[in-house]
């Protein structure tokens, strides 16, 4: 009976997916409302155990994609991956304000690189104080605080070693988490909520799933303003970090 | 409604298509913009058929559902991130990644300046009027 239950499951992954998330609201909501009176969003309660789950995923199949790993909830890393995840996002757009993207345009471009290397500084002055000192190092883990994407694009690309390119993946990946939990809590404190600063925070955070899963916990009108500049960053962060950043770096280290 | 899909799914693969593009033309082996060249077409699209009229109700449903899916997709995302991967990261994983998140978040109003709280006024307001509070 359980195979029979569990082979269902797992040849219908996307259907599976629906209805776990649809439980995992359900709860989230009623959580929101009856212990926090409304003032913790649902969607932010939602992440949070999402997160958890994905976390003893990824403790019970040791793998790296959190609750996708265990067979029969694939369909979870499915809904939650890059095609739909990106397809949701571009219809956020519908519905955004263009005048309020093209007032807010320059700011959000300017940020944009800001962001990039701002965070990339960050990372390497950490690197720094954990006794990393050579050019290659350095440079990738400041990769990694910019987007875990780009971590490995430059360890790979300059020939890092195996440790700091792990490294750079988990500092981007804890500034993934806590941007996607903790924007709800940082918003009142500083000003996140209008157009203007959703593309500027996209730009200074970059990263996508931490800015969109954030924003939408925050408040989900915000979603397309930060994702429209959002999904520029790991690109621009490919872009410098391993050519103009790392040649920086270099004539200093 | 699946008028309304196509055309979100053809903004989708053209922004994909020229964010590639770009990247290429960079020499980057990584999708530069897509998704956001992909959100300002379809905003830009669908703003002109509807001025013009040339959009049906269910069409734009289409539209509606996908946006209203995001969090649900938003979730799924969280429930496949590698949280163990970060939690066990070591030291200087875990304090340069936090380090980064609150010094970019000292930096947000530095750089959007003081705005004074506007009402916003989503152009398509009725459909996605149940999505603020979902």
């Amino acid at each position: 009976m359980l195979d029979i239950i569990q082979d269902v499951l797992s040849s219908n992954g996307l259907i599976t997916a629906f209805v776990i998330v649809g439980i995992t609201m359900w709860l989230s909501y009623l959580i929101s409302n009856k212990l926090t009176k409304g003032l913790i969003h649902g969607s932010a309660i939602a992440i949070v155990i999402g997160l958890v789950l994905a976390y003893f995923g990824g403790v019970v199949t040791d793998g790296t994609k959190g609750l996708s790993d265990v067979s029969f909830l694939a369909g979870i890393g499915f809904l939650g991956g890059s095609m739909l995840r990106d397809f949701a996002i571009v219809a956020t757009s519908f519905g955004a304000n263009f005048d309020e993207i093209k007032k807010a345009g320059f700011r959000g471009a300017i940020s944009l690189f800001i962001g990039v290397i701002l965070s990339f500084v960050v990372g390497i002055v950490f690197a720094l104080m954990f006794g990393y000192t050579d050019a290659v190092s350095l440079t990738t883990i400041g990769a990694g605080t910019v987007t875990y994407i780009v971590g490995p694009v430059t360890g790979a690309a300059l020939g890092a070693s195996s440790e700091v390119i792990a490294i750079s993946i988990a500092a981007g990946l804890v500034k993934s988490v806590l941007v996607m939990v903790g924007t709800p809590f940082a918003a009142k404190y500083i000003g996140l909520n209008n157009p203007m600063s959703a593309m500027v925070y996209g730009g200074l955070m970059g990263t996508t799933s931490g800015v969109t899963g954030g924003l939408a916990a925050t408040d989900p009108k915000l979603v397309p303003y930060g994702a429209v500049t959002a999904t520029f960053y790991t690109g621009l962060g490919c872009l410098l970090v391993p050519t103009v950043l790392f040649l920086f770096t270099d004539m200093i280290f | 409604m699946i008028y309304g899909v196509a055309i979100l799914a053809g903004c989708f693969l053209v922004g994909s298509i020229l964010g590639e593009f770009i990247g290429s033309l960079m020499g980057v082996d990584s999708n530069v913009g897509g998704v956001g060249i992909a959100m300002l077409l379809l905003i830009i699209i669908v703003d002109k058929l509807i001025k013009a009229g040339k959009i049906s109700k269910p069409a734009l449903d289409g539209l509606s559902f996908w946006n209203q899916m995001y969090i649900p997709v938003v979730i799924a995302m969280a429930a496949s991130q590698n949280v163990l991967g970060a939690l066990t990261g070591g030291p200087l994983a875990i304090v340069a990644g936090v380090a980064v998140v609150l010094i970019s978040w000292a930096c947000v109003p530095l750089l959007s300046g003081k705005q004074k709280v506007e009402e916003q006024a989503p152009v398509i307001a009725s459909t996605i009027g149940g999505e603020a509070d979902a």
